[in-house]
């Protein structure tokens, strides 16, 4: 058969899908870029006239001149993002060794617990944390005791609420592929570097560590990805202080109903997060290739 | 494989204790008979029985498996074409890196990007249709649109380890086309499908976000309904009902890995 009749059957296959994702995802992913230009109208419809007033309210120009706000937010929500992602690597590592070494009739069951909360779902898990840092819970207690809140107070909304919040959803997304890195590992290149001296820690760092960077850098984009874009966990453990882009943009499109400077946000979060997970990923090649 | 040491151990029995202390936590307090929170007034199951009378929430878990089960099914067929397509045809470069891109579109996307980008797609087919106005059907193009990218993935990569030996061969006894693939490569693919399916439900399930932006003032899912609940001031019912979408969640995932295990040791024997 010809490459040509062949392809036009793919076409058969491949264009319903296709249409699908480019339709209702990939066209309104480019519109978000037009649209971000566009301005708000009276009744909050899109008003098409083209201008640089959303971009500049972005970086905090408004009627009554420059504020930070806006960048603050930008700002914190990558350093959230980012932070999250270290505890959780750090968290996972001693795990994924701990799952790997389990002896293979109690290791499938093991890794059931580990899926659970992966698959519980997330505004579950972070209103299970609004119970668990109620007043007068030993969480609470410990901090109020630590000075962070008044005693008799809730642990919410604060900025520690969300930290906890966001380590322990993304938890599971970087151990699940970590572990799958530490059980391929070859064992033979530790039991070399020891036999060539070195000591734990130098045998961890060139023998153990470089072999788990594939799993990392999965677990990486994974966490960061969502992390950045976050809104559920800020909404209901961080308050109106502790806002992230996911909630400016969330109240573009809901109470302020301004989409223009919605998209705008959008826009800004989209860039952002393509570029961080193109500076990891170069990155992490860097670092594979000198290990 | 060595030995874990204490550091490993305990740091890991430490974190579980992380993940699940909430979890159990609710489940606790489910079970409190006192109405005011956090203080335990004995033991009940009377806010389970509420539940059960409570209209809103029997609607709102209809909808989370009405939305599951035909976002699935759309997305699965689909899904299952769109790999099949990829896999199976020798397109040119610039085509292959094109559909690559669109498929890992979902993964490398927050998805409230997503989630904005559809509001926009619906408002400008609602002006220039008249239709897609937000309730359970646009909820179904909405995640039906993510869903495609993860289905195809899965059966794709299956599609990768049957190889093509199977399919020359039926074509050398003289099968048609679509003899070929109903009686060689769907009964092949079958756990691939199945597996993408099964994703692609539990994403719907565990969807927020985009039910979230999309949904109608009819169209409420279960975990709209709590994010509600929660903003409204939690009630002990809110608790029984987690639980009980905890407890789901626990059987769901215990029957696939189940599930998998035995596969894996009849793909192994």
């Amino acid at each position: 058969m010809s490459p040509r009749t062949l392809r036009l059957r793919g076409l058969l296959f491949v264009v319903p899908g296709i249409a699908w994702v480019g339709a209702f995802l990939a066209v309104p992913c480019l519109a978000l870029a037009v649209v971000a230009f566009a301005q708000r109208g009276g009744f909050g419809e899109i008003e098409w006239k083209f201008s640089f007033e959303n971009l500049k309210r972005l970086a905090g120009w408004d009627l009554f001149g420059w504020s930070p706000d806006n960048l603050w937010i930008l700002a914190r929500s990558f350093w959230v993002a980012l932070v999250s992602t270290v505890f959780c690597v750090l968290l996972s590592y001693p795990l994924a060794f701990f799952l790997a070494t389990r002896p293979s009739k109690t290791r499938t069951v093991w890794m059931t617990m580990l899926l659970i909360p992966f698959w519980t779902n997330l505004v579950i898990r972070t209103y299970a944390w609004i119970l668990v840092l109620s007043p007068n819970l030993p969480v609470a207690r410990l901090l109020a005791f630590l000075g962070f809140i008044p005693p008799g107070f809730p642990a919410y909304p604060s900025q520690i609420a969300v930290w906890i919040g966001m380590v322990a959803a993304f938890l599971p997304f970087v151990a699940l592929p970590l572990y799958t890195s530490v059980e391929k590992i070859d064992w033979a290149l530790v039991e070399a570097s020891q036999d060539l001296y070195a000591d734990r820690w130098r045998s961890f760092w060139t023998a153990i560590f470089p072999q788990t960077l594939p799993g990392i850098s999965v677990g990486v984009t994974l966490t960061l990805v969502p992390a950045m874009g976050m809104f559920v966990i800020p909404d209901m453990l961080g308050g109106a202080r502790f806002m992230l882009v996911g909630n400016l943009i969330e109240e573009q499109f809901g109470t302020a109903r301004d989409w223009p400077f919605g998209a705008m946000v959008s826009l800004a979060l989209m860039i952002l997060t393509l570029g961080t997970l193109m500076a990891v990923g170069r990155n992490g090649k860097a670092k594979e290739a000198r290990a | 494989m060595r030995k874990a040491g204490w550091f490993v151990t305990g740091a890991s029995w430490g974190v579980f204790a992380f993940l699940y202390l909430p979890l159990l936590c609710v489940a606790i307090f489910s079970l409190n008979a006192s109405r005011s929170g956090l203080t335990w007034g004995g033991f009940t199951l009377d806010w389970y029985r509420r539940l059960l009378h409570n209209d809103l929430v029997l609607r709102a878990a209809a909808n989370s498996l009405i939305l599951a089960l035909a976002s699935t099914a759309i997305s699965t067929v689909l899904g299952t074409l769109l790999a099949l397509g990829i896999q199976r045809i020798p397109w040119g470069k610039r085509a292959s890196k094109g559909m690559e891109a669109l498929l890992n579109l979902p993964v490398v996307t927050p998805d409230i990007i997503f989630a904005v980008a559809l509001v926009i797609a619906f408002g400008a087919l609602r002006a220039l249709t008249g239709l897609f106005q937000l309730g359970m059907p646009t909820m179904v193009v909405g995640h039906v649109a993510f869903q495609i990218s993860f289905v195809a993935l899965v059966v794709r990569s299956r599609l990768e380890a049957i190889g093509m030996d199977l399919e020359e061969a039926s074509f050398d006894l003289y099968a048609s086309y679509g003899r070929m693939l109903t009686s060689v490569v769907l009964p092949l693919l079958g756990p691939g499908i199945f597996a993408g399916a099964a994703l692609a439900f539990t994403l719907s399930l565990d969807d927020f976000v985009i039910s979230f932006f999309t949904s109608g003032p009819d169209s409420i899912t279960l975990p709209i309904f709590i994010y509600a609940a929660v903003h409204r001031g939690v009630t002990p019912e809110i608790h029984a009902l987690s639980t009980l979408v905890m407890l789901g969640t626990i059987a769901a995932v215990s029957i696939m890995q189940k599930l998998t295990a035995r596969s894996g040791a009849e793909a192994g024997a």
